[in-house]
C-alpha cells in the first residue's frame, strides 16, 4: 500500500505521523538532529541548507510556541518563512483548504508546516500534492486535532535518548489527559517503534481513550502505582480548551489526584527525568517544585525541539 | 595504478613545513573524517596551544540539493574563540577545492579569523575552484581522474595510510 509519508525510494516525503514510520527513519531523524544542536552555540546561528526555499507556516489553529519553533528552525536553515494565520484570513472568506494550498503552490511554496483542528488535514494536503504530481513539495504536520503531533513526539524521543542513551531498558510513563492528546499518541507510537519495553499510561478513566489496549500500553488509574520505578515521566497538559462536558470537576481537584508533586515523583527511580510538552499549567498537572526541580528537563526539550525540526526540514528538503 | 606515497613520510614532511609558522596564536581545525585524524596528530606533534577544532562541512556543501545529507553527520566543534585567530585548516586530500570552500564558509560563522591557511597530506590536482594549500605533503604528478577517490584510512592501531577506492 502507498505510504503517503515515504517517496518511491522509501525516504521521508512528508512528516505526518510517527505511527507507520520505520525505526530506521526515526533513528535517522534523531541522528541528524544531533549536530544541529551545536549551531545554537555559534556566533552566526545559520546554515545555508535551505537557502532560497520558501516554507509556509499554515496555522489553522493558534499556537504561538509551535509556530515560533518551526519558524526559528526554518530560519536557522536560511529558508524564507511565510506565516499565514489562516484562522483569520481566506478560509473565513470561504476558500477551501485545498484551494489555499493550490494558491500557495502557485507562489512556489517548497514546504508546508500545517496545524489544524481537524485530524487528517495534513494528510489531505499530502494526498492532494501526490495526486497533482507535485512531488517536490513537502508537508510537516504541526498538530492535527486529536490525532498526531510528530515533531513533538520526535523531540521527546531526542530528549529521552540524550539523558538515557538507550531505549531498550526503559520504563516510561505518560501522565494526564490522554484522551485529548495528540502528543500522547505520537509519543506512544515512537516509544513502541524505538523498542521501549514498557510504556505506561496514567490518568483518570474519563480522560482515557477506549482503544488504549490496542496500542500495547499498560494502563494505570493510580499515580503512585503507575509511577513506581519509572525512568521517564512524560506529563501532558490538561487541555481545558479541548474539554467538552463535565469530564472533570476543577483544576485544583485534578491537581490533588493527578498533579505531579515531589511526593508522587519520589516513587519513580531517583534518576528519573520529568518532561512536559508545554505550555505548563502549574498547580494543575504539575507542581512548581517539580517543574523547577533538578529532575525536570522541560526547557532542554524546547531547545532540542529546534534541532529536531531543523533535522526534519533538512531531510525533507533533499528528498 | 600509481604507487601511493607512505602517509607517515608525508606527515613528517608536513610537520617540517608547518613548524616554522606555528605560534601561540595558531589553532588547528580538521575536516571530518580524514582531516580530523590528521589534525589530531599534527596538533600533538606541533604542540599547538589552543584546543583542536573539528568540523563536518556537510551543511555547507554545494551538492546538498542533489545528494542530500550524509546519514552519519558529525557534530562540529570549535572549542576556541575564532575572532582574530590564526587558523590552519587541515584536510587529508585536496581535490576539487569544494570541501575547502564549504569549510571556509563554516569557519566564518564562528567569528572572523585573522588568517586561514590550508594544510593537506596530498594534493591530487584537478581543482574546480581557485584554492591552493600553503602546506602540502605531496603533489600527485598525474591526475587520477574523477573515477577514483583518494582517502586517508585509520587502522585499529591508529596508523594512517592512503587508499584509492573506485568511486
Amino acid at each position: 500500500m502507498h505510504n503517503p509519508q515515504l517517496n518511491a525510494h522509501g525516504e521521508l516525503q512528508h512528516l505526518l505521523s510517527l505511527d507507520g514510520l520505520p525505526r530506521e527513519i526515526l533513528t535517522a531523524i534523531l541522528d541528524t538532529a544531533e549536530p544541529f544542536t551545536e549551531v545554537a552555540e555559534r556566533e552566526i546561528k545559520k546554515l545555508p541548507i535551505l537557502r532560497g526555499k520558501s516554507i509556509f507556516n499554515l496555522f489553522f489553529e493558534n499556537s504561538t510556541r509551535t509556530r515560533t519553533t518551526f519558524e526559528i528552525a526554518a530560519k536557522r536553515l536560511s529558508a524564507d518563512v511565510i506565516n499565514l494565520n489562516v484562522a483569520t484570513s481566506s478560509t473565513n472568506k470561504g476558500e477551501t483548504l485545498l484551494d489555499t494550498v493550490d494558491n500557495l503552490c502557485a507562489m512556489q511554496a517548497d514546504m508546508f508546516v500545517v496545524r489544524h483542528a481537524s485530524s487528517g488535514a495534513p494528510y489531505l494536503i499530502a494526498e492532494h500534492l501526490h495526486n497533482t504530481r507535485r512531488h517536490d513539495i513537502h508537508v510537516i504536520n504541526a498538530g492535527d486535532g486529536r490525532h498526531a503531533h510528530p515533531t513533538q513526539g520526535l523531540l521527546d524521543m531526542y530528549t529521552i535518548r540524550h539523558y538515557k542513551q538507550d531505549f531498550t531498558g526503559l520504563v516510561v510513563a505518560i501522565v494526564g489527559d490522554v484522551l485529548h492528546s495528540r502528543v500522547a499518541r505520537s509519543q506512544i507510537a515512537a516509544l513502541t517503534t524505538l523498542g521501549v519495553p514498557e510504556v505506561r499510561v496514567i490518568g483518570p478513566k474519563t480522560l482515557m481513550p477506549t482503544d488504549l489496549d490496542k496500542l500495547g500500553v499498560r494502563v494505570f488509574h493510580d499515580m503512585r502505582e503507575g509511577l513506581r520505578d519509572v525512568d521517564v515521566v512524560m506529563m501532558l497538559r490538561l487541555q481545558n480548551e479541548r474539554m467538552s462536558g463535565p469530564l472533570l470537576p476543577s483544576g485544583q481537584e485534578f491537581f490533588k489526584v493527578w498533579g505531579l508533586t515531589p511526593e508522587k515523583l519520589a516513587v519513580a527511580r531517583p534518576d528519573a527525568i520529568v518532561m512536559h510538552p508545554g505550555p505548563m499549567n502549574r498547580g494543575v498537572e504539575i507542581d512548581s517544585a517539580v517543574a523547577d526541580g533538578t529532575q525536570a528537563v522541560i526547557l532542554p526539550q524546547v531547545t532540542f525541539g529546534i534541532a529536531v525540526r531543523m533535522a526534519v526540514m533538512s531531510m525533507l528538503g533533499s528528498n | 595504478m600509481p604507487q601511493l606515497p607512505d602517509a607517515d613520510t608525508l606527515f613528517a614532511a608536513l610537520i617540517e613545513q608547518m613548524a616554522p609558522h606555528v605560534n601561540d596564536d595558531t589553532a588547528l581545525v580538521g575536516i571530518y573524517t580524514g582531516g580530523a585524524w590528521l589534525a589530531e596528530r599534527l596538533h600533538e606533534a606541533l604542540g599547538i596551544r589552543h584546543p583542536l577544532g573539528t568540523i563536518d562541512v556537510s551543511f555547507y556543501r554545494d551538492d546538498y540539493a542533489a545528494k542530500g545529507l550524509h546519514p552519519q553527520l558529525r557534530r562540529s566543534d570549535i572549542p576556541f574563540d575564532m575572532e582574530g585567530r590564526s587558523v590552519i585548516l587541515v584536510d587529508d586530500v585536496l581535490f576539487t577545492g569544494r570541501t575547502t570552500r564549504a569549510a571556509l564558509n563554516e569557519l566564518f560563522d564562528y567569528g572572523r579569523p585573522a588568517r586561514v591557511d590550508l594544510a593537506v597530506l596530498v594534493d591530487r590536482g584537478e581543482r574546480q575552484l581557485p584554492i591552493a594549500a600553503r602546506f602540502c605533503g605531496h603533489t600527485l604528478a598525474t591526475p587520477l581522474g574523477g573515477k577514483q577517490n583518494l582517502q586517508l584510512e585509520k587502522a585499529d592501531n591508529g596508523s594512517l595510510s592512503l587508499r584509492l577506492i573506485d568511486a
